[in-house]
């Protein structure tokens, strides 16, 4: 096998026992970066130079017989909408497109201290405004599966870079699916903590209370690892959970025997395409074959969540992209006459149609006379879709779907400007957990018969991050989707 | 005909609101787009709210204090680095105030 395709526990094991150095593993994911990058292009930007220096870091430590965690020397993706200090931090904007940072988010700290080798930033759609990355302003990432398809968005380029080998590990951020769903398209391990458990500091604000931030990787046991060093409680976001972190290796079981299963109806009706339902139906016979209990259950509200979701996610939108005026960083337009003038240009210049479409929806939402109508009814909606999660979780361990209700479309078939539901449809299944502020997981379940890869969602409650480990790990014990490589 | 949530009167004002120029194309365009959209989150009101509490946050977090310590804050030199145009410690904006000369 070549470096590119080992995980990271993988790698680890390797480092230790002196078969491969660090230097040599980023080397091998910088030389894999060049022979595919062009058709994937996943990164924004690379930091080859900085990445081999710390690279070099570990290996003295090794040299020196010093202990390592179990990430020193990992090569990571970054998505481009986390704070990186000195490194640019662009959103895939317009708006943003020379910025670079002052500081670190402190998931980069955190990523730091674990002494992952940072390789580059990732792409994303605009604002993580998107489903497909097409929504980015510099330019679209191809699925590895399939270069005329999509890989998903918003966070595509750190989806696609785990499934072409381009890095062992990457971080996203999920607002409404961005995690999950490219890591269902992209036939990778995908997972959003609870609402608060990784700190949102650093991360640039899409929708405070939906964001969150997660790892892709090639198997759950190196999103356990992942978690293990990114979860925990900051200071500096005061929505930060105040929780000890659990060392979520010790639920890589495998064991599912007596799990209670729920499986939600209204995420597996005919809004799901027919393949994707057969993948997660035999995934639900394979974890009865493995000892779980799966029953049907109803989620009532979850088919009204993309339409809360597309309300309350787009005002709070409105009211976080205010601070992009050219004042303080970012574009600024040389056009504006006076200041108020100077703010619209710089804005309209900067920003792409979704982020402006969003704007507009947001504030239009949040405006009076309208305010009740829209964003307090959404809310009032939110908390029914919340308490239907909460009458599942008193009866069930997790909650079983498909991730998306499609496997990867092609680049420009959801783009039609005259139907935009089209593109918003794609996170049917993933929404209702960023509304409640639940965990979910997705993990690889089969292919369609384009051999494009079908994804599998679990959803636990609040902090259950170790049952959705087992479960998944239990299920990638006992399966081999996971294994498969791209052809690239 | 079905009746228009927002007209382009309506989006003028809301782009006002969110400091956005549109040509007369993308006015049309939004107010097109916008509309698809509230009419697809008409579906909510088919559920009766009258005596549910909003949800604005997921988790029970009421309000978060800390201690009021002096901590470390971002150099001035840092702070200004990304700004576009700066003068004397400060960002630099267009004039705001109009004056007669």
């Amino acid at each position: 096998m070549e470096i590119y395709e080992l995980t990271a526990h993988q790698l680890h094991e390797k480092l230790k026992a002196g078969e491969v150095s660090a230097q040599e593993i980023v080397k091998g994911l910088y030389q894999r970066i060049e022979d595919v990058e062009d058709d994937v292009k996943a990164y924004i930007t690379l930091t080859k130079e900085r990445a081999l220096e710390q690279a070099k870091k570990v290996d003295q430590q090794l040299a020196d017989g010093e202990e390592i965690g179990a990430l020193a020397g990992i090569p990571i993706a970054l998505k481009d909408n986390m704070c990186t200090e000195g490194i640019k931090t662009t959103c895939a904007s317009e708006i943003l497109h020379n910025f670079k940072p002052p500081y670190n988010a402190t998931v980069v700290e955190k990523l730091e201290e674990a002494e992952t080798v940072l390789l580059g930033k990732t792409n994303l759609d605009e604002f993580a405004m998107g489903s497909s990355t097409e929504n980015s302003a510099f330019f679209t990432t191809k699925n590895p599966w399939d270069l005329d398809k999509v890989p998903g968005g918003s966070s595509g380029g750190s989806a696609a870079a785990v499934a072409a080998g381009e890095a062992v590990l990457a971080i996203g951020s999920d607002t409404g699916g961005s995690i999950r769903q490219p890591a269902s398209l992209c036939g990778v391990v995908g997972m959003k903590p609870t609402y608060g458990f990784v700190s949102r500091y650093g991360l640039i604000a899409f929708a405070s209370s939906l964001d969150q931030i997660g790892p892709f990787s090639k198997d759950v046991s190196d999103c356990a690892l992942a978690l293990n060093y990114i979860c925990g409680h900051d200071p500096r976001d005061s929505t930060s959970a105040e929780r000890e972190v659990p060392d979520f290796t010790e639920s890589l079981v495998d064991d599912a025997s007596g799990m209670k299963i729920g499986v939600p109806k209204e995420l597996m009706d005919e809004g799901i395409e027919a393949e994707t339902r057969e993948a997660v139906k035999k995934a639900i016979a394979k974890f009865e074959e493995l000892g779980a209990v799966c029953e049907e259950v109803s989620l009532p509200h979850s088919e009204y969540a993309l339409s809360a979701y597309y309300l309350i996610a787009p005002a709070e939108a409105s009211s976080n992209l205010a601070r992009y005026d050219g004042v303080r960083y970012g574009h600024r337009s040389p056009e504006g006459q006076g200041l108020l003038d100077m703010f619209t240009k710089t804005r309209s210049e900067g920003f792409g149609d979704e982020v402006k479409r969003r704007i507009m929806l947001g504030t239009y939402a949040l405006s009076s006379g309208y305010y009740d109508d829209y964003y307090l009814k959404a809310q009032k909606v939110r908390t029914l879709i919340k308490e239907d999660f909460a009458k599942a979780f008193a009866e069930y361990d997790l909650l079983l779907s498909p991730t998306s209700p499609f496997t990867a479309f092609g680049v420009g078939e959801k783009t039609d400007s005259d139907d935009l539901l089209q593109m918003y449809i794609s996170d049917l299944c993933t929404v209702p957990a960023n509304l409640a502020g639940i965990p979910g997981i997705s993990i690889p379940c089969g292919f369609d018969s384009q051999g494009l890869p079908i994804g599998l969602q679990l959803l636990g409650d609040y902090f259950a991050e170790e049952k959705l480990i087992q479960a998944a790990y239990t299920f990638e014990q006992n399966t081999d989707f996971h294994q498969q490589r791209t052809e690239i | 005909m079905k009746v228009m949530k927002i007209d382009e009167t309506m989006v003028e004002k809301v782009a006002m609101l969110s400091r956005l120029e549109l040509s007369s194309s993308e006015k049309e365009q939004m107010t097109e787009q916008l509309n698809d959209i509230l009419e697809y989150a008409d579906e909510l009101n088919e559920l009766e709210t009258e005596d549910i509490e909003p949800t604005a946050h997921a988790l029970p977090i009421k309000n978060v204090f800390r201690e009021d310590k002096v901590g470390e804050s971002l150099a001035r030199k840092d702070a200004l680095k990304n700004a576009p145009q700066k003068e004397a410690g400060s960002f630099k904006v267009p004039q705001i105030i109009e004056t007669d000369e």
